[in-house]
């Protein structure tokens, strides 16, 4: 585990199961209906998470990285939203294999909250203000396992114990108000992890928190994570998370992912302009001092990230990448292998260095 | 620093909700220098928001006093504060709440040249056709709504307007955390030149202690209210003194993969402004503390040239 000091220490995904994985996403589209016409949000995204393993969605406002989880999720506004193709394959706790984008609404409530737990990342709309903390985390016990009150509750308050909440008697008694941002974060991942899920989706969850507290809930999730063996899709905008947390990172930029692979490797070696941009517009602790002395600018990228209503074509990263030749406007770039688990989409992959 | 160009002294705001009394912030007390840029760091409820708009006047302390170029501010009647206010500018966090849906961006950015009644109707124009250009921006957005901008458009929109009146003074409040990354490092770079050209003297307040090292002279951190530690950013992050600092800089995830990971994690939670512990503010999350930390409200004193923390412990190092 990587607070342990040693970053080789992060606890490894079973690597043989990946012949298995639990969740095995292949060309998924997600559009939504907007006045202006249909825009496709996530397009063409292939992604799979084996028992174990924690693979990082990371990205800016309007890249997909959210529609991607709540497509796998199936929440996706009714009307508006929509998987417009590809297969989402899910392993649930039996062993079954099914296609989630074909199930209806009444199978997709047997499989949430049982198979796949959800984490967002403002606790306070996650959690209903009129019922205690302790009802909450008991009410996925009682729907999916028949439990009755009584042992249901005795549940929750272990639950509650486990994600470091002291005193867990008496809090789950409370109301969400009453509790701080931190512990209600908690009380979510107890509410989530309720009927011990294989696949934890955790959008933003220590986005909305301060850094102290930011450490604790990822501290939280790689002890949980590890205890209980479960995959996880992390959805952030944050590299400094992926980093602590993450075994894999897909890079998404405009619907796609254009870089994905081991994040040691990712992050020491970008093979695509957008992310070696991200990594070098972000300032480092530490060496930003150096930078200001020696008159360093930090490299931003220029421009701004397109509309998904407006995509330019070709590669949707091109208008604003330094590396973009013609080729780069007239066709999407395929997902190039950098290494049999590396990928970049871009055709100027072996030239893109740091 | 000879005589300082902002002098904040024993600042305190309290509030009452319902009954009980919120000590927001208590005994702050800081200089900044001409052309200076000092940074405001700390989490939620640590005070640095309240502080910003205090010394703008925009919150009205309950105590202390705020000296701005030799005039104390606080004591100052509205009409004298309106005339006192071109010199000194605020820019806000949301680039999105703080730029009216119905005004055009010249509206907007002539508000307050005419609310101080300068210049003619033209003048006005030309001033925030040249403030767009200082923020990289085309004239031609005058014309134009907030809504058909981006958000770091809009955000350049917002450091624009702070300039039109040409301040000697910004207070900056998390002016890039409403960014993404890509847009974060445009928009830092510009408020970095800004500063430089115009030699404004600045502060600026972030949650975001790298973005703060980047652009600040010299920081200030704060928790719950009160000073914790204050240094030159050169040496509060290569030695950080205060044991909150040492823990709020270990807590931040770090992007490099070869990073060392030996992570402090502090426990428990920021403790309410209604019922803050005794003696130190920070003892009850402090791994360092001692019984003798709740006796006392630590002062800050001066531990190495230009550095200063709040802490009785003299055998941290």
């Amino acid at each position: 585990m990587r607070f342990c000091g040693q970053p080789a220490c992060l606890a490894e995904p079973d690597m043989d199961k990946r012949i298995d994985p639990i969740l095995d996403i292949r060309g998924l589209r997600t559009i939504f209906r907007t006045r202006g016409g249909e825009i496709t949000a996530v397009n063409g995204i292939d992604l799979t998470i084996a028992p174990g393993e924690t693979v990082a969605l990371v990205g800016e406002s309007g890249s997909g990285k959210s529609v991607t989880s709540l497509s796998v999720m199936r929440l996706l506004t009714r009307n508006v939203g929509a998987i417009a193709a590809g297969s989402i394959r899910f392993k649930s706790k039996d062993g079954a294999i099914r296609d989630l984008v074909a199930l209806d609404e009444q199978q997709m409530r047997g499989i949430r909250g049982d198979d796949i737990g959800m984490v967002f990342q403002e606790p306070m709309s996650s959690l209903n203000p009129v019922f205690t903390v302790g009802d909450q985390i008991a009410e996925p016990i009682r729907i999916h396992r028949n439990a009755d009150r009584k042992s249901a509750m005795t549940a929750a308050i272990a639950l509650l114990d486990q994600v470091g909440i002291p005193d867990a008697r008496r809090r789950a008694g409370q109301y969400p108000h009453e509790l701080s941002g931190g512990m209600r974060q908690r009380a979510t991942i107890a509410m989530a992890l309720a009927c011990d899920p294989t696949l934890l989706i955790a959008d933003e969850p220590t986005t909305a928190l301060d850094v102290t507290i930011q450490a604790q809930i990822l501290d939280l999730l790689l002890k949980l994570q590890r205890e209980r063996g479960m995959g996880m899709l992390f959805v952030t905008h944050n590299l400094g998370v992926v980093a602590e947390i993450a075994h894999r990172v897909a890079v998404m930029y405009a619907g796609r992912i254009v870089e994905e692979g081991p994040v040691g490797e990712v992050f020491r070696n970008p093979r695509h302009p957008y992310t070696l941009g991200l990594l070098a517009s972000m300032p480092r602790l530490g060496d930003a001092t150096r930078m200001k002395q020696a008159g360093e600018k930090l490299a931003a990228i220029p421009g701004v990230v397109p509309s998904l209503a407006d995509m330019p074509g070709g590669c949707a990263f091109s208008p604003r990448c330094s590396y973009a030749l013609d080729a780069c406007r007239t066709a999407v770039p395929p997902l190039a292998e950098v290494n049999a688990a590396h990928h970049s989409r871009c055709i100027r992959w072996q030239e893109v260095s740091r | 620093m000879s005589v300082p160009f902002v002098s904040v002294r024993d600042l305190a705001k309290h509030y009452v909700s319902r009954g009980t009394k919120l000590n927001i912030l208590e005994g702050i007390s800081f200089d900044i220098g001409k052309g200076e840029v000092v940074g405001l760091v700390g989490e939620s409820g640590s005070g640095k928001t309240t502080i910003g708009r205090s010394v703008l006047r925009l919150v009205e302390p309950s105590s202390g006093s705020v000296q701005f170029d030799g005039t104390e501010l606080t004591t100052l009647s509205s009409a004298q504060m309106r005339r006192a206010r071109p010199r000194m500018q605020y820019i806000f966090q949301d680039p999105f709440a703080s730029l009216s849906p119905r005004m055009t961006i010249g509206e907007i950015l002539t508000e307050g040249l005419n609310i101080q009644g300068i210049g003619t109707r033209k003048e006005r124009l030309d001033r925030a056709r040249a403030a767009l250009e200082q923020v990289d921006l085309p004239a031609e957005a005058i014309n134009r709504y907030a809504h058909e901008f981006s958000g770091g458009q809009r955000q350049r929109i917002g450091i624009a307007r702070a300039l039109t009146l040409a301040p000697e003074f910004i207070v900056a409040d998390e002016p890039v955390s409403a960014l993404d990354v890509s847009i974060q490092a445009q928009v830092i770079n510009l408020l970095r030149d800004l500063q430089q050209r115009l030699g404004l003297t600045m502060l600026f307040i972030s949650h975001d202690l790298a973005v703060v090292e980047y652009i600040c002279d010299r920081v200030i951190v704060l928790y719950l209210g009160r000073i914790m530690e204050i240094a030159a950013s050169a040496d509060l992050y290569a030695r950080p003194q205060h044991p909150y600092t040492r823990a709020l800089l270990s807590a931040i995830p770090s992007p490099d993969p070869d990073a060392p990971r030996n992570r402090q994690i502090l426990k428990g939670d920021i403790p309410s402004p209604a019922n803050p512990p005794s003696g130190c503010v920070f003892r009850t999350r402090c791994p360092n503390a001692l019984d003798a930390c709740a006796n006392t409200v630590p002062q800050l004193r001066e531990i190495a040239p230009g550095q200063f923390k709040a802490c009785i412990r003299d055998d941290l190092s």
